[in-house]
Formats: C-alpha cells, structure tokens, sequence
C-alpha cells in the first residue's frame, strides 16, 4: 500500500525549518518523523505526518513549494538485525532504493519509510515477505 | 590632428545643409527600396517629398530593434545582394542576431569615421595600435582595424582574448595604442601587475575604449594603472559599429560624426523630440549607408547632445556618456542580455510562467551573472539528484541561448520581491 510523504522545497536560511513545524503545528498535524536532504543551497524536508493533504494545503498557503510523494512504510520488529533482513529481501528482489529512513512506534515497533524507483515492484516483493505494510491512514501516529 | 576639418568644424548651418541633402536621397531610397518603411511611412500619410530638410526628421516614423530581426537575414537590406561585401552580426541575443550589410562604400565611410575617432583620441600614422577587439561578426575588431589602415597607424590584429600574448606583443612590437574593452583593460593591467610587468615600462599612451558602460571612476582606475589616456568610443552594428561617435582629447563628451548619422534625443515615454540639450534616449538616422541606411533607429541609450563648439576645435555635436538604457537590457562582458530571453529560455522549460531575478555583480574586473529561479510546484521534484539535474539544465540552456556563463540558484516560492503584481527582474549591482 503506498502511503505520502510530505516533500518540502527549503533554502539553507536560518529559521525556515521551524516555520514549517510552526505551519504544521498550528494546523494540528502531527509529525511522525522527517528527514533532510541538503545540498550547499538548498535542502529538501521530507515528513510522515497524520494528515499529509492538510499539511500540503497549509505549506503552500504560506507559499512553500510542498508536494506530495508516494513512500512505502514497512513495519519492522524494533530489534538488532530487523533492518538488514527487510534490506536484504529487496535486494534479493532486485528493488532499488532511492532512499529511506526510519522512525520507531513503539518500543517494539519500527517503521522503514522507503522511496523505491519502482513503487509497485516495491509493494509486491515486499507485501510477499513483509509483517505489514502501513498506509498514511494515520495508524502509525504513536 | 583633425581628419576633416571641413565636416569636424562645419558651421551649424554648413551642417545642416550636409545633413539635409543626405537626408532627403536617403529618404527616396528607403521609400523605394525598403518595403516595411514604405509601409510605416504612408501610415502616417508620409511621402518622401514631405521630408525637404533635417528640420522634417522629426516626421518620420522610428525603426526599431525588432524592425531589423522580422526583417532577418536580409530584409533590411535595401541593395541587391551583389552589391553587399559584408556582414556582420550583433553579438547574438534573442534566437536569430541582427545582420547588418555593407556596400563598398559603406566600408569607406565606416573606416573614414573610424579614422576621424582615432585621430580625435590623438592617435596619428606613427602611432603602433593592438586591436584586442574580438575579430568576426562582432564589429568592434574589424571596425578599428581598417580605420587604423586607413589613418596609416600601424595596425596589431591580435582579436580579443590570449591575455599573456597581448602583454608580450606590447612589450615587443612597442604598441602605442590598445583598443579593448574597458573591462578587459582593466584585466590587462591585474595581469600585468600579477606578472611584474610594469606599465610604465611600455610604450601605451592612448586606449580606446568601447562596447559596454563604463564610468569617471573607472577611467581613473584604468588611466592610473596603465599610464595612458582613457577615451570612450560609441557605436552599434545597427548604426554603422565603433566610430559613431568617440571622445577627443578633451574627454568631454563624444563627437557623433553627425554628416554620417544624425542623432536626436527623443523622450522614451512621448516619443517627441526634447528641447535641446535635455536628456532622453538617443535616436540615429543613417544619412550614408547604402547597405541598410536606417531612419530613426531607437538605440534605447540615454543621454543629451552638447551643441557648444569644443575646445579641440571641432563643431560635431557631442553626446554624453550613456547613463542607462530605456528597455531593460544589460551588457554582461561585451554581450546584450535582455532578461525576457531568460524568461523564454524558463518558460521552454515548464508550462506556467517562471519567476527569476537576475543578479549582475562586478567581481574584480568580470561580470558575473547570477540567476534565483523560485522553485515553484512544476519545478519541485522530491529528489536531491532531479533538482540538481534541473539547475544544471537551466545553466546549461542559457548559456547555449545567451553564449554567457551564469550561476543559477534555486530559491524557494515568493522569495523573489514583487512589485504591483509584477517581479522585479533585474539588479545590477555592478558600479560602473
């Protein structure tokens, strides 16, 4: 099941990172997790938040470029080893990975956010193997 | 040395009755020959016997820079191709350069004016002149080189660039006169004292410089550091190239060789003439040329005429410095830069229309471009690789369409101030 990711497009200034948890806060959206891209001059944000959509409109009421992305979010055990074995299935299956990061649910409980060049491919191979994948119904808000 | 002291010193009136006849001819054949002008002419119930002396200028309609591109390659031309000897073409802007053509005459008269510009900087036959202007298309080398011949200097044709060969050459052929552009002397003179070479020790005693702006302040800088005497040229290939006009050794102003090309200074909003002596943008009519003779040509240069009679003796009429331009185009290294043809080049690239600034700055002696594209929605791609893929292809597409280097960076929406609606396009933070 594809899930979205909120991209945001950033300027390496000072302060432009708190204006979007400022944005996204006042809007009652919670962030689950995000990470940075950066280059010299300008970054991208990506987040998982409860409601991607919301979030989007509120981006760009204040003029961000924010777009939606399609992310596979795989659950996985929060134990040694768990992240080289899901690693391991979708290089076995030929899946590659433009990139990823994670954040955990609970204390037993991780989630592997994955942005594939071939989503589908990704869902498939992985669904086969996988202890769940999760949708941005918001159901991974801890 | 005056060149030709019966036009250089003409009274006014001797003036106008020169101006006047070549007008009126000049008027016959444009009717006759060029289409479009016929056209623009009998659109304003014009016919060529209602233009009897120079006071009638004013009457007739205006050629523009578009006039010249319609017309490409040849339009324009109001001779058979048979009679062309040459062409040159302005430093390529928008898609398709504006070619320009010269008769054997028209050769003539561009190297007597040159002529007259070089003996107005005071440079004479003995005098051993390097011309570092690019050779090619672009009129500026050519332009000096057979003014030069012609004045019986003798002549360097080292074209632009090779910064280490000029200085050498200067050194060892003892070159008395460079003709470059002030940017580029000011170069010369970093390599020079890079090298150790000291100017003083060479035998530079004129520089004629042209093609881009340039101020009091920086002909200071360039007379300082070389040790010879800083004097501005004007020309445009649409006119006729280097040698419309030049400054003598007054350095108060250029000398338009108005016998050739009668200049006027029109208001850019009205479109009248202003009362003499008043800014405004500058306007030519070729008299001359048989090639492309030109009514009314808007150079979209601003500056006033100086009627007085100079202190070098000359009665030509004198234009100031260019203060600035009255359409947004800039002049980065020698070539015009019109910010919608970066526009053009962006909106190739998506389908809703882009917002950018162009940021020119002086780094040392070189201008430098720079490019803010806001990364809107259509641009915006989740990936680091695919936005830099995209800035590359900007820089990449601009340079092939502009043939200048520009740095581009991706900044967020909104961040690029608008005015009434409208985005700022352009600062130029370069101090001339």
């Amino acid at each position: 099941m594809k899930a979205k990711q909120v991209s945001v497009f950033l300027e390496n200034k000072s302060g432009r990172l708190n204006e979007v948890a400022q944005i996204l806060g006042q809007a009652g959206i919670n962030i689950s997790a995000f990470t940075v891209a950066d280059t010299s001059d300008f970054g991208v944000l990506r987040l998982i938040v409860s409601d991607p959509e919301k979030a989007i409109a509120a981006l760009k009421a204040k003029h961000f470029s924010a777009r939606a992305t399609d992310v596979v979010l795989a659950k996985s055990p929060n134990k040694p080893g768990a992240l080289s074995r899901m690693l391991s299935i979708l290089n076995n299956e030929g899946v590659f990975i433009e990139y990823l990061y994670a954040f955990t649910m609970d204390k037993d409980t991780a989630v592997i956010v994955i942005r594939p060049t071939d989503i589908e491919k990704c869902i498939t191979k992985l669904g086969k193997h996988c202890d769940e994948l999760l949708s941005d119904s918001g159901n991974y808000t801890i | 040395m005056i060149w030709n002291e019966k036009i250089e010193c003409a009274s006014r009136n001797e003036m106008d009755a020169i101006q006047s006849e070549a007008l009126i001819k000049t008027v016959q054949r444009i009717y006759h020959n060029i289409p479009s002008y016929r056209t623009k002419m009998q659109e304003k119930g014009l016919v060529p016997g209602d233009i009897k002396s120079v006071e009638d200028l004013s009457k007739l309609p205006f050629t523009n820079k578009s006039d010249l591109r319609d017309g490409y390659p040849f339009g324009m031309f109001s001779v058979p191709m048979s009679e062309i000897v040459r062409v040159h073409a302005s430093s390529g802007t928008t898609g398709k350069p504006t070619v320009v053509g010269y008769t054997r005459n028209d050769l003539q008269m561009w190297s007597e004016v040159v002529t007259r510009a070089l003996c107005m900087a005071g440079v004479h036959k003995n005098d051993i002149v390097q011309v570092a202007y690019g050779y090619g298309l672009f009129t500026g080398g050519l332009g000096l080189h057979y003014g030069t011949e012609n004045l019986g200097a003798t002549v360097i044709p080292i074209s632009g660039g090779n910064t280490k060969k000029q200085i050498q050459l200067m050194q060892d052929f003892g070159t008395s006169v460079i003709a470059c552009t002030p940017s580029y002397a000011l170069f010369l003179a970093e390599v020079m004292q890079d090298n150790g070479i000291d100017p003083e020790s060479l035998d530079l005693r004129v520089g004629i410089f042209g093609a881009e702006p340039w101020s009091e302040n920086m002909r200071r800088e360039i007379e300082s550091k070389l040790k010879l005497k800083a004097i501005d040229i004007y020309g445009l290939s649409e006119v006729v190239g280097p040698g419309v006009s030049c400054e003598c050794e007054e350095q108060a102003g250029m000398h338009v060789n108005e016998d050739h090309f009668i200049p006027e200074i029109i208001d850019p909003e009205t479109l009248e003439p202003v009362s003499k002596g008043e800014m405004g943008e500058l306007v030519f009519s070729t008299v001359t040329k048989e090639g492309i003779p030109i009514l009314r040509y808007r150079t979209r240069d601003l500056t006033r005429l100086v009627y007085d009679k100079c202190s070098c003796g000359r009665t030509l009429v004198r234009m100031e410095k260019c203060t600035g331009r009255s359409d947004d185009m800039l002049i980065i290294r020698g070539v015009n830069v019109f910010p919608s043809q970066i526009e053009s080049v962006l909106l190739d690239m998506s389908e809703t229309e882009p917002h950018y600034l162009l940021i020119v700055e002086r780094e040392g002696t070189l201008d430098i471009l720079k490019l803010l594209v806001e990364v809107q929605e259509q641009f915006f791609s989740d990936e680091i690789r695919e936005l830099e893929a995209l800035r590359k292809k900007i820089t990449g597409n601009i340079q092939s369409t502009l043939g200048i280097s520009v740095e581009v960076k991706l900044v967020e929406p909104k961040t690029i101030e608008r005015t009434a609606g409208k985005a700022k396009r352009v600062i130029d933070n370069r101090k001339f």
